[in-house]
């Protein structure tokens, strides 16, 4: 049997990291549809996980991947997907159904641009809104967005830990660059894995719906422990019975949003750089974070007071974080690669506390540091 | 005299609370019985419940499970193949059962049906063909017959209709079987049969639909619609020497295919190392 924790450093392409990651996170099933620029996880995972001891599937589509993934987490798998955006597109009903479930899983969103089939082997930062409101009515996920071959292999990590922790599928979403992109990779000797919430009391106590008041979180038993587990995509009481009555309809579809929503801040991962006295905060992720810090650093040496914040953690988004990291600056410049999604919500969040002005390119090309560093200069 | 209470044999595995109590399904409908039939096959089998899981879709058919009281899966409009593809893979000691509509099974789901039969995945699939949406009100299905009437088909219907079992057959099905809730020994069977077998197993159960299927195309109530269900059966074997003229308004009913070939889940698992070494031993 082949080792899951490949302890060491490597020269690593992000989609082959994110594989590694997965492993070292306990993946033992994996069912995926090709696609640009996600498939070389698919590849990978082809050959590693039966070397583990997992299961490789190819699914015939996205709706059979996603619901082979979802069926395998209920049969005691820890299960992953990996696909772009036009796979996002169809996985949406099931992503719906998994957050209804609380079925705790990892959807890998490697962009691409579009819209449609778009420029295949090309970057865009396009999904943000799609993994967030692409499914029918109220619900919430969690999304990561690395910008780092090492990022996502330890975003790849981390986001098996929040799907098991909040019981809620949770998105690694790349953009192209950053999946394809080569670099030394770190992989530590031990990693710290959030366990699955099994039930803690016998089968004839077990209310299989009823969430901990602390934690907003309920129980999971797998099917075939004897704890008779209704798992129901239609609307449930605490027994998992279907129900239509509003008081049993809000109460769930309030609690599967603020399960997620209102621990914001505890999700909220980042880096900042300069924000103490900074009069001008540059808000970037993913690939253009990469840019951005560099425009920044060469800024500082200018003379401009500008500050860095870069988002890991895009959803739930992380409101009170955006406010503090600005705080007196009077400026804020999104980069973003797409017409302008990123910046709606750092409006939102600032609420008209500052001046806010995107920088967009919508895909194919990154933002170079030049560009950035010239914006902010004519901002500023 | 003291009233004797009977209790029905299939109580013990019936949840109570999950619509309609008893049941949403109208008077008349066959899929009460179906349910049953999978129960009493699984009882017949001497099955551990706790190690059955019964998945739904959506539907009148998708409901069955919520009916069920040990582990239960109710999914989405067509696709309960994959989630019980995905369950059978995670923990191959369960026995996974599907009920699907006959719109579900052939039109959303048309899809999840050939990949399961090709690949041979060891899942039951039991097709309740009513002939039509129940559950949305009587719409045309890819199954219902040339010239029937439904809600979409006003005019009878004008599309060619699908043969359920030569469809799942061709596409590598190792058990296929067709009956009709006129049927009950035959169908009992054939679920018994449908889940001991190592591989995808395919039982379409013909079933009344009086209050859509068979309101619109004045079939009379459940009994009556049951009645012409078994007049119109002929035995696959009869059937081979027919002509298609002659079986134009018939259900061919019995066993198509009993076969074995390698299980999806065991040629996966026949890549990880421990089964290579067991394999050379
Ligand atoms: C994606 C999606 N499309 C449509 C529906 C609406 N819908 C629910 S049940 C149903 C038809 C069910 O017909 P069938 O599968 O034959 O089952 P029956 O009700 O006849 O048992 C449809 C179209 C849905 N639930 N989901
Ligand atoms: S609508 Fe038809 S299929 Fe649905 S419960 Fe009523 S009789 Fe049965
Ligand atoms: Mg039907």
């Amino acid at each position: 049997m082949e080792k899951r924790l490949l302890t060491g450093i490597h020269l690593w392409q992000g989609n082959e990291a994110c594989a590694e990651g997965a492993l070292a996170a306990g993946l033992t099933l994996f069912a995926g549809y090709p696609i640009t620029p996600a498939t070389e996880i698919s590849e990978r995972l082809s050959a590693r996980l039966p070397a583990t001891g997992g299961t490789f599937v190819q699914g015939a589509d996205e709706l059979d991947s996603l619901t082979i993934v979802i069926g395998a987490v209920w049969g005691g798998a820890q299960a992953m997907t990996a696909t772009s955006g036009n796979g996002i597109c169809l996985m949406q009903e099931n992503i719906g159904y998994a957050c209804i479930t609380e079925t705790p899983m990892v959807v890998v969103d490697c962009q691409r641009a579009g819209p449609a089939t778009g420029a295949a082997t090309k970057t865009m930062q396009g999904d943000f809104y799609t993994v967030r409101y692409g499914s029918n009515a109220d619900y919430a996920i969690i999304a990561l967005s690395p910008s780092s071959p090492q990022e996502m292999f330890d975003l790849t990590i981390e986001a098996f830990n929040l799907s098991e922790q909040y019981r809620v599928p949770t998105f690694v979403m790349p953009d192209e660059a950053v999946a394809h992109m080569r670099e030394r990779v770190v992989v530590p000797e031990h990693v710290e894995l959030f366990p699955r919430c099994k039930p803690t009391v016998p089968p004839d106590q077990f209310v299989p719906w009823r969430a901990n008041p602390e934690t907003m979180v309920p129980e999971m038993a797998h099917f075939g422990e004897r704890y008779r587990m209704p798992v129901p995509g239609l609307t449930h009481d605490e027994s998992g019975r279907p129900s239509a009555s509003y008081k049993v309809h809000s109460a769930m579809v309030r609690r599967l949003v603020d399960k997620v929503e209102s621990r914001a801040d505890q999700i909220a991962r980042y880096e900042a750089l300069f924000l103490d006295d900074a009069e001008i905060v540059v808000v970037a992720y993913g690939s253009v974070a990469r840019s951005a810090e560099r425009a920044v650093r060469d800024l500082r040496d200018e003379g401009v007071k500008v500050g860095f914040l870069r988002l890991i953690t895009l959803w739930p988004f992380p409101d009170a974080l955006i406010r503090r990291a600005v705080g007196r600056a009077r400026k804020v410049v999104v980069a973003e690669m797409s017409v302008g999604k990123l910046v709606r919500e750092v409006e939102r969040a600032l609420a008209g506390a500052a001046v806010v002005k995107l920088f967009s390119k919508p895909g194919i090309s990154l933002h170079t540091p030049r560009e950035i560093l010239s914006f902010v200069r004519e901002v500023a | 005299m003291e009233a004797v209470q009977v209790k029905h044999p299939a109580l013990k595995y019936y949840q109570l609370g999950s619509g309609g109590d008893p049941t949403l399904w109208c008077s008349g409908c066959g899929i009460g019985q179906i349910w049953y039939f999978t129960v009493k096959a699984m009882e017949e089998l001497e099955l551990d419940p706790d190690k059955v899981v019964w998945v739904g879709g959506s539907g009148c058919t998708g409901r069955m499970c919520t009916y069920w009281n040990h582990d239960l899966m109710h999914t989405l409009h067509g696709r309960p193949l994959g989630f019980a593809t995905g369950i059978k893979l995670a923990n191959p000691e369960l026995t996974v059962v599907c009920h699907m509509g006959d719109g579900e099974t052939s039109a959303i789901g048309g899809n999840h049906l050939i990949q399961s039969a090709r690949r041979n995945v060891d899942v039951v699939a039991i097709c309740v063909n009513n002939f039509n949406y129940g559950m949305t009100g009587g719409q045309f299905s890819p199954t219902t017959p040339l010239g029937g009437i439904t809600k979409t088909s006003p005019e009878g219907h004008r599309e060619r209709s699908f043969d359920l079992c030569d469809l799942v057959k061709a596409a590598g099905a190792t058990y296929v079987a067709r009956w009709t809730t006129t049927h009950p020994q035959k169908s009992i069977k054939a679920i018994k049969k449908a889940i001991q077998n190592k591989g995808f197993s395919f039982v379409e159960i013909v079933a009344q639909c009086p209050t859509h299927y068979g309101r619109n195309n004045r079939l009379g109530d459940g009994p009556a619609m049951m009645k012409l269900q078994k007049e119109m059966s002929v035995r696959v074997g009869q059937a081979a020497d027919m002509s298609r003229e002659e079986l134009k308004d018939k259900i061919v009913i019995g066993e198509f295919v009993s076969t074995q070939s390698p299980e999806y889940g065991e040629i996966l698992r026949s890549f990880r190392p421990e089964s290579k070494e067991s394999d050379n031993a």
